[in-house]
């Protein structure tokens, strides 16, 4: 509220690689996200390594053993096993690979859709603008869980599918900020400059504007994934995205869904992990936006 | 002479201290000063030298980061350092008011103007609203806006940087308040609607007898309206008199500076800011020791790093410094 | 004000336009509907016989045309499973969806509002860092998960609501919970941010210079302030709660348009699968430019403008 700057004596410079990693370190909530992402990560990679049993394998003797933790647990199987008899604790781990895999491949496709559309939106304005600004609002009215379902309903439900589908509705909000974004650093002195010098304009596109809004991407990218990795999980969870036996999380939850009365731990676990990855995705987001732009939480 | 009674704010002691991150800073140290009925004071110095904080110490608006102290702080004889929030609340906006620096953002966007000139009227003067627009509009009259009726009904965004400040003053105004503190009130407007705001205060301060605080740091502005003159120099007051007796006979080493830096001496123009003296203003986070002044002052000597002594003259004039005179 | 209106107003209609386009074209290409209608496994003599009685053999632009002629004349055509006519099918189901939407909002609303302004106000304080949890798990959560954790906590375990169905308000409350919380999160961090914004403004300290009593400066001076952004919010948050009532209304068997939509995907039912796509797309514009003109008007600046 101070309107008047109070003079302070100067402290010694720090360099600036020593003052991100300060800004980033303090940013527990970042770190704590990285790190759990990461753990995450590790377990998909070293899932055939890491998981005790063959996720595929049924076991019609053994269906429905619980966690260890209940007296009729056992060790055998840490987690238990579903209806068919399976082991819990590998098909969760292997479900860790098809999230990641469809948070990385839906935030590729949509990436790379919605920043070009920004791009060219921000950088050309006029009526590429209008029409960017156009198509943009006509896909943020159609609800992406209703037109995913359809579709995937149609075309018949598998992991490409969903993957795709999904990553041709979610670009939308790439384009808004790669839009905003380049109209900003557009207006910036040096890209002038570089206008000026005679650069061509893919090379002020890439060379100057692409590089500043890099952090911003990664940003929305991040929290993308995490929206992305719900959404499969929900038309999974729905029966109209990744079909059986694949081990995505949210096909396990509705598999389970008619034990839950019984085992509600079968849809506890995955429903845990699930939140877990959202969890941590999210923190990591939000922190390196707070790094990116350290003002506000929000 | 008036008496102690006249007196209408009294400032004892007052210390406002900030955390920052690289430790406690004094942005206030130990200052004390008083305001009678019917008269003008004004604070004078640089950028940061406390007089904002001062004054919202007084009005206990400070920032959260913000602490006071003060041996007495007293408001018509009332000690404010030892009121609670309610007591504060009903004199804050009624018998004393402000009006800040920036009438462009001072004023909510989301009403009117009449919605904000009457609230504090109503609230303190349990007046229906009928009874706070008529008030409104004479003193959106006094403040000299034309149509007043009509700009009840006008949105802030509609009114010029001095209509604004206009609208600032006639708020302050409302419920008839004893004292007024005014914080650079006309830094952000225009050279020529400067002068406009600032003959306009003087008079109505001198109109309804109002003890006012103008914080300023125009010195041009300090020799056509006040009575008496506080110079604040990192925190402190340094020197502090009757206007002529300050003017004409300035006894601390800054305060010669700043009136050295007036362009025509003796004869001030209205506008003119205070010129360069060498050298930066200490930081005031941590201890300072001895004269803050010193790192600047052409006189300055080894007496300095202790604490410089107050003096005084028959008429009220003091100043801190080693120095009986510094000319 | 009113050019404003007018403008959005076109540009509703626009989008609306092409939705009805996209509806139509992305169902029609992902899928035939002459087998949807002979049903699975049908002779390609009785596909063809199909196909030609419904015209499905013209181009598909021509059915597009006619299609959304009809539509436009409040004909919705006929549904292929439910044997009735998918208006009167629609209608039916509105109101609960729109019932459904109105309370979760206002769930939500209920929430973030005191926890934003007080996260706001206390910033950093316990209650802050509990705002922040609420809403750190309310974006984690997956929402059908948390749906499955109330019905296993209130109707499993404490037998205090029922498992599904729609017939009385009790069917409401898990619905509503599940959803709102679905949305309260951005709700939260918006008036949180937008309050710490407004709370460090210059009129803020007028306000308590003039002596208003805390809650006075703070739900008339600040809040007022804040809100602005939370209306264009909304909209984007009921397309949310369009979107998630789908899942929602399915795992609670509640019986509205969300359910119907699941239905209708599940078995293939062409015209009630484009006239819902349509239809909420269509309420989704008409909210965003209600929001729009409540923004105008909530901000004189472009109100009086």
């Amino acid at each position: 509220m101070t309107s008047e700057p109070l003079s302070l004596p100067a402290a010694a410079e720090p360099t600036a690689y020593s003052r991100l990693m300060r800004r980033v370190l303090g940013q527990k909530a970042f770190v704590i996200g990285i790190g759990i992402v990461a753990a995450i990560v590790l377990i998909a990679l070293l899932a055939p390594v890491l998981a005790p049993h063959d996720p595929y394998l049924q076991n019609l003797s053994a269906r429905n053993v619980p966690p260890f933790w209940y007296a009729k647990g056992s060790w055998v199987h840490p987690l238990g096993t579903d209806q068919l008899g399976r082991d819990y604790l590998s098909r969760v781990i292997y479900g860790a690979r098809i999230s990641l895999l469809i948070g990385i491949s839906v935030v590729i496709i949509s990436g790379l859709i919605g920043t070009t559309l920004g791009l060219a939106a921000g950088y050309f304005g006029g009526k590429v603008d209008m029409l960017v600004t156009f198509l943009v609002t006509t896909r943020l009215s159609m609800p992406v869980i209703l037109v995913a379902l359809a579709v995937v309903a149609m075309i018949g439900g598998s992991l490409w599918i969903v993957i795709l589908v999904l990553g041709f509705l979610k670009w939308d909000r790439f384009a808004v900020v790669m839009r905003s974004a380049t109209q900003q650093v557009r207006s910036l002195d040096y890209v002038a400059a570089a206008e000026a010098a005679g650069a061509s304009t893919t090379r002020i596109v890439l060379g100057e504007v692409l590089p500043n809004i890099a952090p911003h991407l990664i940003v929305v990218a991040t929290l993308e994934a995490a929206s992305a990795i719900l959404l499969e999980a929900a038309l999974s969870f729905l029966g109209l995205g990744v079909q059986p036996p694949l081990p995505s999380w949210g096909l396990m939850i509705s598999e389970a869904k008619a034990y839950m009365f019984f085992s509600f731990w079968l849809i506890a676990i995955p429903g845990t992990a699930l939140a877990l990855l959202i969890f941590a995705i999210n923190l990591a987001g939000d922190g390196l936006r707070d790094i990116i732009a350290p003002e506000g939480r929000s | 002479m008036a008496n102690s009674s006249d007196i209408v704010l009294e400032v004892d002691g007052l210390s406002v201290d900030i955390r920052t991150a690289g430790g406690t800073l004094h942005a206030v140290r130990d200052i004390s000063f008083s305001v009678k009925r019917g008269e003008t004071l004004c604070l004078v110095g640089e950028s940061g030298c406390g007089k904002s904080m001062t004054s919202l110490a007084i009005m206990d608006l400070l920032p959260k980061a913000a602490t006071k102290t003060a041996r007495r702080l007293a408001f018509a004889g009332e000690d404010l350092s030892r009121a609670g929030k309610g007591r504060i609340n009903a004199l804050r906006g009624n018998s004393m008011s402000m009006i800040f620096q920036e009438p462009m953002t001072a004023l909510n966007p989301a009403y009117t103007i009449g919605n904000q000139l009457v609230e504090a009227y109503c609230l303190h003067k349990k007046a229906s609203e009928v009874e706070a627009r008529e008030r409104a509009v004479f003193l959106l009259g006094k403040v000299g806006i034309a149509n007043a009726a009509e700009r009840l009904g006008q949105y802030p965004h509609q009114l010029s940087g001095g209509l604004r400040q206009r609208v600032m003053i006639a708020m302050a105004l409302m419920c008839g308040p004893e004292l007024l503190i005014a914080d650079e009130p006309t830094t952000a407007l225009d050279v020529t609607i400067q002068a406009q705001i600032l003959r306009l205060l003087a008079d109505l301060q001198r109109e309804l007898g109002i003890a006012m605080v103008l914080i300023t740091h125009d010195l041009g502005i300090v020799a056509r309206i006040a009575d008496r003159v506080a110079v604040m120099y990192a925190g402190q007051i340094v020197e502090e008199g009757p206007t002529a007796s300050l003017f004409n006979a300035p006894r601390h080493p800054y305060t010669q500076g700043l009136i050295a830096c007036i362009p025509v001496p003796g004869r001030t123009e209205p506008g003119g800011r205070l010129g360069v003296i060498p050298g930066v203003v200490p930081s005031l986070v941590g201890e300072v020791r001895g004269c803050s002044f010193r790192d600047r002052c052409t006189k300055a000597q080894q007496a300095c790093l202790d604490a410089p002594p107050v003096r005084e003259t028959a008429d009220g004039h003091r100043w801190r410094c080693i120095l009986e005179n510094a000319a | 004000m009113i050019g404003y209106i007018l403008k959005r107003l076109g540009l509703a209609l626009l989008v609306a336009l092409a939705v009805s386009a996209i509806a139509f074209f992305l169902l029609r290409m992902s899928g035939d509907v002459a087998i949807a209608i002979a049903g699975e496994g049908a002779r390609q003599e009785d596909i063809e016989l199909v196909r030609r009685t419904y015209g499905l053999d013209r181009p598909l632009v021509v059915q597009y045309v006619e299609w959304l002629w009809n539509t436009l004349r409040g004909d919705f055509g006929t549904s292929i499973y439910f044997k009735t006519d998918v208006a009167t099918l629609v209608f039916a189901k509105l109101p609960t969806t729109l019932l459904l939407g109105v309370l979760s909002l206002g769930f939500a609303l209920l929430v973030s509002i005191p926890l934003g302004v007080l996260a706001a106000v206390y910033a950093n304080s316990w209650i802050d860092r509990l705002a922040l949890a609420i809403a750190v798990v309310g974006q984690a959560l997956p929402n059908f998960f948390f749906a499955l954790i109330l019905v296993m906590l209130f109707s499993i375990t404490l037998r205090w609501l029922p498992v599904s169905g729609s017939k009385t308000w009790a069917n409401f409350i898990m619905p509503t919970i599940a959803l709102g919380y679905y949305v309260a999160p951005a709700f939260m961090r918006l008036i949180r941010a937008g309050m710490i914004e407004v709370l460090s403004a210059d009129y803020i300290r007028t306000a308590r210079a003039k002596g208003l009593p805390t809650r006075k400066v703070i739900f008339k001076h600040a809040l007022r302030n804040a809100v602005v952004p939370v209306v264009a919010l909304t909209a984007v948050q009921l397309g949310f709660l369009l979107g998630g009532s789908v899942v929602i209304e399915t795992i609670f068997a509640l019986d509205g348009l969300g359910y119907l939509a699941y239905q209708s995907i599940t078995f293939k039912d062409f015209p009630v699968m484009q006239v819902i796509v349509l239809m909420l797309s269509v309420l989704y514009v008409l909210l965003t430019l209600a929001a729009d003109i409540a923004n105008a008007w909530l901000d004189p600046r472009i109100r009086v403008a």
